[in-house]
């Protein structure tokens, strides 16, 4: 079966697109698949630090549209998951080196040999978001419960109608249990009573994130890390599996748990 | 927002988030500034009162939401509507 191709995007720079992207193909490779992830922003490049794949890139997107290398040359294998590859993103070139319709010429080429590409999208509304959506199946909205992230979602969701993409399906990351308890921080109903779109996952705040990061290692091969699990368990949904969404609201501390039953919060 | 937020007189920072991105989403959907919402409305007041008289004062114009769709609502009262019933009775 040819690939399903998937384009995450967001709108607002910093809500977790890169780290999403990672963990997806992450979860995705590891539960058998094959995939291939594409670094979509240009002049930007960071999917490549976030896999721990920086030291391997010798030819990069625009090396394989202009013709400098072939497709294979530029595709680099993970270090752990073998069925894994990255195409990195030209980090000196200028952005207007890629069209959509070389996007839609490169996925093509790469849809027969995978079951997943992957196109990690810049932000904003750009040429390099146009770039990245041009060949996608299946767009996924990442946003934060918070009001910058949210609304720049809508945004997008609204090009994205308008584009006969989809609405797009909603991760809303970052997503602080202890805040959203306190009705400091929107709830995941709240933000998808907002945007009125389909949600695929709600990814908690974790500080195993940031090591993941650090470390070059996604938290999505991480069994303990609660915000690998609901990496994974969007992986799952996008291979059509019906997986229950976390409960990440419903806990708490003693005291907060009395509160909740008095009423008080 | 629980009753001893109310009691207190306190809005707790997820409610005026919920409510301000309500108000912003609406315009950005729309393109539509309350200025041009305001300006609309007395577009519509002025078309109206051509045809019937009608209460210019109580015309509420809003835009109401509907998953992603959009909606206009106009409610507008008539005066000679109401005048009228009244002769001829």
């Amino acid at each position: 079966m040819p690939a399903q191709v998937i384009t995450i995007t967001s709108g607002k720079g910093g809500v977790g697109k890169t780290t999403a992207t990672a963990n997806l193909a992450v979860a995705l490779a590891a539960d058998g698949s094959k995939v291939v992830c594409i670094d979509g922003d240009i002049g930007l490049r960071n999917l490549d630090v976030i896999l721990g794949l920086e030291n391997r890139i010798v030819y990069d997107i625009v090396d394989v549209i202009e013709g400098r290398c072939r497709l294979k040359q530029a595709m680099i294998r993970d270090k752990k998951l073998p069925n894994l590859y990255l195409i990195p993103a030209a980090q000196t070139r200028d952005k207007n080196a890629v069209s959509p319709s070389d996007m839609n010429r490169l996925v093509k080429d790469l849809r027969p040999d995978f079951d997943f590409v992957l196109i990690d999208s810049p932000a904003g509304i750009e040429r390099g978001f146009r770039n990245a959506i041009a060949a996608a199946d299946r767009v996924i909205v990442v946003t934060n419960p918070e009001v910058s992230a949210v609304r720049d979602a809508d945004r997008v969701i609204g090009i994205l109608e308008a584009e006969d993409k989809g609405p797009g399906a909603l991760i809303i990351n970052r997503l602080n249990p202890v805040l959203v308890r306190k009705n400091d921080m929107l709830s995941a109903d709240d933000v998808l009573d907002l945007l009125a779109v389909e949600l695929i996952g709600i990814v908690p705040e974790d500080e195993n994130v940031i090591i993941g990061s650090n470390r070059g290692a996604p938290v999505a091969a991480d069994p303990k890390s609660k915000a690998g699990q609901a990496f994974r368990n969007i992986a799952k949904r996008l291979k059509g599996e019906t997986v229950p969404f976390m409960d990440l609201e419903s806990t708490g501390s003693l005291w907060e748990r009395i509160q909740r039953m008095a009423g008080r919060k | 927002m629980s009753i001893f937020d109310r009691l207190f007189g306190k809005t707790k920072s997820a409610d005026s988030a919920k409510e301000r991105l309500q108000l912003v989403l609406i315009h950005d959907r729309t393109d539509l500034t309350p200025a041009e919402l305001d300006s609309l409305r007395d577009d519509l007041i002025a078309t109206i009162s051509r045809h019937v008289s009608i209460d210019a004062q109580a015309v509420q114009i809003d835009v109401e939401h509907d998953g992603r769709s959009q909606r206009l609502i106009a409610d507008i009262p008539l005066k000679a509507a109401r005048r009228r019933t009244r002769k001829i009775k």
